[in-house]
């Protein structure tokens, strides 16, 4: 009786597996997705979803199986960004993941990819230690020591400025790193870095360190701020009657910056990726992009973040198809020998700290807009 | 450093520290007269805050009216929190009432993100009180002026009240004996009610001013304000007004000369302050003007 039982169970269960392995192969590939969806980067990570669910749309199926989103809320908090992973990796079984905005959330994300060897594709988490090390993740965007040698060359060359200051927020990875990769290129292409001001997260007044960095009269400040504390920045600045210009990095683009700030963004300038609405010769992928963007989303603009997502899930189909497999190791081999793929954001190529190369885009705030004034390639 | 910078800071440390003496006579009031620490006198303060904001964007009222409206607006919220969160933990021990403020405080938070979104939004500066003096190199904002001023009448109005009227005397009389006070025909719940009602109005006005220094509002935006506003009381001896007040100001100065004096340091402002703080607690106990309490249990 209770050998018949076992018997049974066993022939169901050899039943079931059997099923399963026959249903494998219609099953749809599952491609994870974490992002800041609620929390204080829920703007950033919102964008990028978009952006991920556009190319989604556009490319839905690889070798015949039909590709699914499996979206999950990292609450821009990186014990919830490791969970995220960790819940996409063993329930769901995604073969690979897109996430995340915020370097500090893809760092957390990262550790658990490595440990269940799934590849992971960064959207704009541009710090070096996001990929340091690691064999399965990657990114779409550049990296900090680029964006801030990028950033001194254009206020040393393009702008003709030979004193520039810093000022940051010391408890940040992004702002402490890239202000000085900033300050090291500044200083090595010949120019003088008279000062070094910090301030710390969460911090509303800036009237001490604007007051110190008039008196030092250089000709540019770089502030690698989030947008809302850098508007802040700069009405104070301006209130102070400072006549330095100031500069921020890549997370000061987005379309609120100049609401935020007002009159006092007049002359602001930033670094940023290299897609913007506003471009003057746009390649035709991004003309692409954009017109199916407004299809998509007629009432929102497209932005950088959007065509980061978009990259990020087009690096990852186009890792697939080269592999002809959805195996997670195969699809991580395919992703290190990226190699001119055409994007919205430029000719891709990952190279071998697993960053997507490609030039940096200066935004200037002119007559209360926001234009794209151009592009520089780094000299450090 | 030159002298104009000198002043230049100066004026700088007077605004932050007066924004700082706003916000910390709203928490020394209710704990002089409860001895709760009143962690949601920050969330107040962005309700306030954001009470303007929807007011003068959404219907497009003169600031001065939106500013009074915010003000009963949060005043009522605040008799609420009282009614629900600690009118029933009143004989609980006093820890469960700072439990229970804690969760308020991130209740109203969190209620924030849902209903306004995460999104820092910009706030209305009325044309008047942002346009600029200028002394020579010295740069001074009317708000500069503005919000001393404010807080010197608030802080007149307040000490009135608690001094020289019938509520306020049975404020002062809750706060030395809660029961003897309830036998001598006071209705303390009514006081009590109204104790939050004026502290509620003070967090209102001062994140109204607060927003108007930083014109941003979001939902965390009162948590850093009302912590060093808490530590402002604590350093002038919490449960006095006027310590409250020196509290504020000292902080200011010191976080602002800080960064004047020690541009390297400037990252670490606010260890200066809390070494300060602790230095002030190490030679005397009870902040500068608090007075020893007889702990009655």
């Amino acid at each position: 009786m209770k050998l018949g039982k076992r018997l049974a169970g066993l022939a169901m269960l050899a039943l079931t597996l059997g099923f399963a392995g026959q249903a494998v192969a219609a099953e749809p590939i599952k491609i994870g997705v974490y992002l800041p969806l609620t929390g204080q980067n829920a703007f950033g990570g919102q964008l990028e979803l978009e952006g991920i669910q556009l190319a989604h749309k556009q490319m839905s199926t690889v070798l015949d199986r039909p590709i699914e989103l499996v979206v999950v809320d990292n609450k821009s908090d990186k014990v919830e960004a490791a969970n995220a992973v960790k819940r996409l990796t063993e329930r769901d079984k995604v073969v690979a993941l897109i996430g995340t905005y915020g370097s500090s959330l893809a760092m957390a994300g990262a550790e658990i990819t490595e440990k269940a060897k799934i590849p992971g594709v960064g959207t704009s988490c541009t710090n070096p230690l996001v990929t340091m090390g690691k064999k399965y993740y990657f990114r779409a965007c550049f990296i900090d020591p680029y964006q801030g040698a990028a950033a001194a060359t254009y206020a040393f060359e393009n702008l003709g400025f030979k004193k520039a200051a810093v000022l940051m927020d010391m408890t940040n990875d992004y702002a402490v790193g890239l202000a000085n990769f900033f300050s090291r290129s500044f200083k090595k292409l010949g120019g003088e870095v008279v000062a070094s001001l910090k301030y710390s997260s969460g911090d509303q007044d800036f009237t001490a360190q604007l007051t110190e960095l008039i008196a030092k009269k250089p000709d540019i400040v770089f502030m690698p701020a989030y947008f809302a504390e850098g508007a802040i920045i700069m009405k104070q600045a301006r209130e102070l009657g400072a006549t330095f210009r100031l500069m921020g990095a890549d997370a000061m683009d987005n379309p609120d910056t100049v609401k935020l700030a007002g009159k006092a963004a007049e002359g602001f300038l930033h670094t940023t990726f290299p897609y913007d609405p506003t471009m003057p010769t746009m390649s035709d992928e991004a003309k692409k992009f954009t017109e199916a963007w407004k299809a998509a989303y007629p009432e929102k603009d497209t932005n950088v973040n959007g065509a980061l997502g978009y990259n990020s899930y087009f690096m990852i189909y186009d890792a697939i198809k080269r592999a002809g497999s959805a195996d997670p190791e195969a699809i991580t081999q395919a992703l290190a020998a990226t190699k001119g793929l055409v994007t919205p954001l430029g000719t891709v190529s990952v190279n071998a700290t697993h960053d997507a190369e490609m030039p940096v885009g200066i935004i200037e705030y002119k007559d209360g807009k926001r234009v794209y004034v151009g592009e520089v390639t780094p000299k450090q | 450093m030159t002298l104009e910078m000198f002043f230049q800071h100066c004026f700088n440390a007077l605004t932050l520290g007066s924004l700082y003496a706003l916000i910390a006579i709203g928490y020394t009031m209710v704990y002089g007269i409860l001895r709760l620490i009143n962690f949601a006198h920050g969330d107040i303060l962005m309700v306030g805050a954001y009470f303007v904001f929807f007011g003068t964007f959404a219907y497009g009222w003169p600031w001065g009216l939106a500013a009074i409206l915010a003000i009963v607006g949060a005043s009522i919220i605040g008799v609420a929190i009282e009614r629900v969160a600690y009118r029933p933990l009143r004989e609980a021990p006093r820890i469960s009432a700072l439990i229970s403020a804690i969760a308020v405080s991130f209740f109203i938070e969190s209620l924030a993100v849902v209903v306004f979104s995460g999104q820092p939004r910009p706030v209305l500066q009325p044309e008047w009180l942002i346009s600029e003096w200028q002394l020579g190199q010295v740069r001074i904002l009317k708000l500069t002026a503005f919000v001393p001023v404010m807080t010197a009448i608030l802080v007149a109005v307040l000490l009135y009240v608690v001094y020289r009227t019938k509520p306020g005397l049975a404020m002062r009389a809750i706060s030395r004996d809660i029961e003897t006070t309830r036998l001598m025909g006071v209705r303390v719940d009514n006081i009590i009610a109204f104790t939050f009602c004026i502290g509620s109005a003070l967090a209102a006005a001062s994140g109204i001013m607060w927003a108007l220094r930083y014109p941003q509002v979001h939902p965390y935006m009162g948590i850093m304000p009302g912590l060093k506003a808490f530590i402002a009381a604590v350093f002038g001896g919490i449960g006095s007004i006027q310590g409250a007040v020196i509290g504020g100001l000292a902080l200011g100065f010191v976080e602002i000369m800080t960064v004047a004096f020690l541009p390297e340091l400037s990252g670490y402002r606010d260890a200066f302050a809390f070494i300060l703080l602790v230095l002030v607690l190490v030679f005397k106990p009870t902040g500068l003007l608090g007075e020893r309490l007889k702990e009655k249990i």
